[in-house]
């Protein structure tokens, strides 16, 4: 599938979906890469390294400083996938390219294909943006 | 395509200096995120890069401090990750209180008003209506766009601080005017008067809005009384924590809502929800996850109490004293805390055995101790952050309920409003 890209990168991870959108400021601890909040279907499990497919990030502005938080302790996920423009992962994954020249791959979908993730499987993306999920 | 000023492209090539230049950099990579075309200037900023996540947070402001970046506009700061000057009443870590202290000066460095408050909007001189303006902070956003009028996009932290330097932002979202009109309709029924007067409806109507409208601009019909901008503050801070609210429109009472017709900017609602007692009620549960009447702290103040959220609370407080084992603390900005202490407002809370944390709130500063299990508050912020950033239970009350609770040393609800 041809996503947008908003951060481009390549990486390739088992992925973990939610149809549920997160806030990372209370929902993902930056040192481990657990998901926190406890409302949150995706509750107890880590996104370090793997490929989070979420539909936007929710709440709190303090979102993108978590996530910079996490590419500096290595616990960020490999990528994200969105099923809209998330403004909020574009902007943590820019910053931590300027200041540790580790973007992390951020990819919105059209919304059937950010569905069909649920599925689950390998997630590798391209630099173009292309998603093969296997 | 993005078309660039000859100011942006000035800041661009660094003549401003490499810090101006990082901070514009950000803000063209961001323009081509929101697909915008052009730039706009803003007219101030609040910044919520303020709070202290970990040495990246820090870097990231010793970097454009150290690189000699200055703010553009007036720009006031959000909550930090320590009470400058109260943080040693609480068990904060003193290297975290170094560093959160460090990152203070850092924006203070780049000329930022040191407000250091997650509701600017109580002390500081307020955006007017139709105003283009930077903030972060997700309370803030809402009651900016809201309740003032004025227009920002959702600002992240750190993107924030780069507006504020160059005074520009991507032409796009909420500060173009066809991107205000509201989405999701929830029509409220049946709901009666005496408990939409209460404090304690709008928290839960705004926890219930965030999750009915997601990312989408809600607009809320059947207030029929008139709403404080306390309570307005606190439907906005909580439709901001359960979903993605940066505006909201109430109508009659929001002054982008005059009729419903205005705030949906004369289109179609993409839907329609109807909002009666068992759904508010569902929603009120929510916001509690303690069983059992168990209660270690009462906490109230997010968003920062307000000055007439101080005058509210303290007659509620003569004659009572908290019982030891219950600790119960109010966060607030040094302002209006200020402002609190002339007007003999925290007399009665000392009496009482409360205490006052400005600068920040336990969800940006560890400062609870370990035994703090189980919290009671007001706010649906605290509730709703609570479980996963201090790993607590919590209990939602009214501001009666709470004071009735420390008192009493155990959870006391009065559920006369709330029942069937």
């Amino acid at each position: 599938m041809q996503g947008r890209v908003l951060v481009a990168g390549e990486a390739s991870a088992q992925l973990l979906y939610s149809d549920a959108p997160l806030s990372f400021w209370g929902g993902y601890d930056a040192a481990t890469g657990e998901i926190i909040d406890r409302r949150h279907p995706l509750s107890g499990q880590i996104a370090a390294a793997r490929v989070l497919a979420i539909p936007f990030t929710k709440g709190s502005s303090t979102t993108t400083a978590v996530f910079l938080e996490a590419v500096r302790a290595g616990a960020a996920p490999a990528a994200v996938l969105t099923a809209t423009p998330d403004a909020f992962l574009s902007l943590a994954s820019i910053v931590a390219d300027e200041m540790y020249g580790r973007p992390v791959p951020v990819i919105a979908l059209a919304a059937e294909d950010f569905a069909s993730l649920a599925e689950g499987g390998i997630a590798t993306i391209r630099g173009d943006g292309m998603v093969i999920v296997e | 395509m993005l078309q660039l000023t000859d100011y942006d492209r000035a800041l661009l090539e660094g003549e401003r200096g490499p810090g101006a230049q990082m901070a514009m950099r950000i803000i063209v990579r961001m323009a081509g995120v929101f697909g915008a075309e052009r730039l706009l200037d803003i007219t101030a900023a609040h910044i919520d890069s303020t709070i202290f996540m970990g040495d990246a947070t820090l870097e990231y402001a010793e970097r454009l401090a150290g690189l000699g970046a200055r703010v553009a506009v007036p720009s006031t700061t959000n909550v930090s990750g320590v009470d400058e000057h109260g943080w040693t009443e609480w068990p904060v870590p003193p290297d975290w209180a170094e560093k959160a202290r460090r990152q203070m000066d850092a924006y203070r460095r780049m000329g930022c008003i040191p407000c250091f408050t997650c509701a600017p909007y109580q002390s500081e001189p307020r955006p007017a209506f139709g105003q283009q303006i930077a903030w972060g902070e997700s309370n803030a956003i809402a009651f900016a766009n809201s309740v003032l009028g004025a227009r920002t996009e959702r600002y992240p932290d750190l993107l924030d601080i780069c507006a504020a330097i160059t005074g520009r932002v991507p032409a796009a979202g909420l500060h173009l005017t066809e991107n205000r009109a509201g989405q999701i309709l929830i029509r409220l029924d049946g709901i009666p008067k005496a408990l939409q007067a209460d404090d304690s409806f709008y928290p839960v109507l705004g926890h219930l809005t965030g999750k009915l409208a997601g990312e989408h601009i809600p607009v809320i019909e059947g207030i029929t009384v008139q709403a404080t901008e306390d309570q307005l503050k606190a439907l906005g801070a909580a439709a901001a924590s359960s979903g993605a609210v940066a505006l909201f429109h109430v109508v009659g009472v929001t002054p982008e809502a005059p009729t419903l017709e205005a705030a949906l900017q004369g289109r179609a609602p993409l839907s329609s929800i109807a909002v009666g007692m068992p759904q508010l009620r569902a929603a009120r549960l929510e916001l509690t996850t303690a069983a059992g009447d168990g209660l270690d702290m009462v906490l109230l103040g997010s968003p920062h109490f307000s000055l007439a959220e101080f005058r509210q609370l303290a007659p509620l407080l003569v004659g009572q004293v908290r019982r030891p084992r219950v600790r119960f603390l109010v966060t607030t900005s040094r302002a209006v805390a200020a402002l609190a202490e002339r007007g003999g407002l925290l007399e009665p809370l000392r009496r009482f055995g409360g205490q006052i944390t400005v600068d920040t709130c336990p969800l940006a500063s560890p400062m609870l101790p370990p035994e703090i299990r189980t919290l009671m508050t007001n706010s649906a912020k605290y509730a709703y952050y609570a479980p996963g950033l201090l790993n607590t239970q919590v209990v939602y009350g009214s501001l009666a309920d709470c004071v009735r609770s420390a008192a009493a040393g155990r959870v006391v609800r009065d559920e006369r409003l709330w029942s069937d």
